[in-house]
């Protein structure tokens, strides 16, 4: 190196040595900033990670939320009717073959069933000639938060006290009057009638998308699972700490289960960006296909566990909207995926060895 | 060989092509993976073509380096010096081509598809393995922070020799004509 000290003191001047060093510098400081290192504040998908883990504590193997669930498989058909606003091929007249998750919301994945927890169903739709489609989907009636960081918060403000073991009163309550938005969303989900399984339960994409058809128009939707089996007779109540788990898989082994996609268009001034605000009653309501679920697994080797349900992953004909909370949801499930992927997963609550069906 | 003082102009061409594209590749990874926002999306539409797109043209590179050569150091640098030049554009070329192949490698084991653009998915070239996909998502942060390294490294050392040296080196990858008075000492 003295070979190279001597070079530059013989043809080095301070400006031209100053750039040597600035340049690569100035290049490393930019990287750092990008990378988010100079602003911890910043929302990232390992903050969002971190924080479920301190909420409902460390689960290795777990998916970070809905942690309690369980695979099925199936079938999507589309009927066509859904083809004039997306030219998604999957909603022409055609089978794509299905692998979704019923779950239960939260980080818990050994919480007890109940008749009031939400309850999700998220699905990948795979048609023959590609253009697959995964959505997440949940069965209240909008979702708590306009973006990720209120969701975050929200989820701080919610960690158990290390004293009584449940969330401090007094935080939510101060996070619900900084977000009435979130207050009113919660007062519908409490209102929401509670069907007796997630056989008879209705999923909705909670989040607005675009859909654009052959010509180029987009239209701004939502969307509903809607089930086509009627509740059972109220005798049949189960009790039991997988209830729901266990009604589902039993009546899969039985019979497949179907769910009409019905398909909200949005009209204009519709909030798109605030998955908070429900859209006004009477909007045209599209039958897009049948769902139909014949197979349940257990997630401990299931086809659904090697997958995440990135609501990014879009078919040609559905792009996002200005929602915030796909992206957000897109993001940390990707974190979440390489984490769980990389570690020793204990066994599911809902193993199906032990369930009447067998498999 | 030896007489040439100038890299190829398809050399060149994509010599400074590709550092636009791979320096706003590694700016984009970063910023992505940090970022829960709207841009999340916006960025991964852009990570996956330029990916692509950087692995097509370095191997393209790749064949034209082999095929019309380099032009020789000179001959007063030290030998160490000229060691650590010839490894680092070796590593150079492994990473520009192991970094796209880890990431569509790395998507295929995480059964995520490898949508490029409007439409157009590439085939996966790894079947789904959910524990392979954590670990080469992990080689891929990895090598895609020893890149950046050696990017440092590599404008650090054109500069010494365009700035300070003025040997001709860094002359060789401009359409400039060098100040030729190096050459004479």
């Amino acid at each position: 190196m003295s070979w190279i000290r001597q070079k530059i003191t013989e043809k080095g001047s301070p400006g031209r040595v100053g750039v040597v060093i600035g340049v690569p510098a100035a290049l490393a400081v930019a990287f750092i900033a990008a990378a988010g290192w100079f602003t911890p504040d910043r929302l990232t998908p390992a903050t969002v990670i971190r924080t479920f883990d301190s909420v409902d504590g460390p689960h290795p193997g777990f998916r970070r939320n809905h942690a309690k669930g369980v695979c099925v498989t199936g079938w999507f058909e589309g009927n066509g009717q859904a083809s004039p606003y997306s030219r998604a091929a999957l909603f022409s007249a055609e089978r794509s073959p299905v692998i979704g998750r019923f779950a239960l919301a939260g980080g818990l994945p050994y919480q007890d069933d109940a008749p009031d927890k939400v309850r999700s169903l998220a699905l990948r739709i795979m048609p023959p000639n590609g253009g697959e489609w995964r959505m997440g989907m949940n069965d209240i009636p909008v979702f708590l938060f306009r973006n990720a960081r209120d969701f975050n918060s929200f989820l701080i403000a919610s960690r158990p006290e290390a004293t009584t073991r449940k969330p401090d009163p007094a935080r939510i309550g101060a996070f619900l009057a900084a977000h009435p938005e979130t207050a009113h969303a919660l007062s519908q989900i409490k209102q929401r009638s509670l069907s007796s399984g997630f056989s008879e339960d209705a999923y909705n994409s909670l989040d607005a998308f675009l859909f654009v058809n052959a010509d180029g128009r987009t239209t701004p939707v939502r969307w509903a699972m809607e089930p086509e089996q009627p509740a059972p007779a109220q005798d049949s109540v189960k009790t039991g700490r997988d209830y729901l788990f266990d009604d589902l898989t039993a009546t899969l082994a039985e019979h497949p289960l179907r769910w009409k996609l019905m398909i909200v268009l949005g009209q204009p001034g519709d909030p798109t960006a605030d998955p908070t605000a429900a859209w006004p009653a009477g909007r045209t309501r599209i039958n897009a296909g049948t769902l139909v679920l014949d197979k349940a697994e257990s997630e401990d080797g299931g086809p659904c566990t090697g997958i995440t349900f990135d609501p990014l992953i879009l078919p040609e004909g559905i792009t996002p909207s200005d929602d915030p909370i796909p992206a957000a949801r897109s993001a940390v499930y990707a974190r979440s995926f390489t984490a769980r992927s990389g570690e020793m997963k204990a066994p599911s609550a809902v193993s199906l060895n032990s369930s009447p069906n067998g498999q | 060989m030896s007489e040439r003082k100038y890299f190829s102009p398809l050399a060149r061409g994509l010599h400074w092509i590709m550092a636009l594209m791979i320096l706003a590749m590694l700016f984009i990874g970063v910023a992505m993976v940090a970022s829960t926002g709207p841009a999340y999306h916006r960025l991964v539409g852009l990570h996956r073509p330029l990916g692509i797109a950087i692995l097509a043209l370095a191997f393209l590179r790749l064949v034209n380096r082999v095929a019309s050569g380099a032009p020789s150091l000179p001959t007063t640098l030290p030998q160490g010096i000229r060691l650590i030049a010839g490894s680092s554009q070796v590593a150079l070329y492994l990473l520009m081509i192991a970094l796209p192949l880890v990431g569509w490698a790395m998507l295929s084991a995480g059964d995520y598809p490898v949508s490029i653009t409007g439409g157009v998915t590439l085939p996966p070239i790894l079947s789904p393995d959910p524990a392979l996909y954590a670990s080469l998502r992990a080689l891929h942060t990895w090598l895609a922070l020893g890149l950046f390294g050696v990017i440092l490294a590599h404008i650090t050392g054109a500069l010494v020799h365009g700035l300070l040296l003025r040997d001709g080196v860094f002359q060789a990858m401009l359409w400039r004509r060098p100040q030729v008075r190096t050459q004479i000492e």
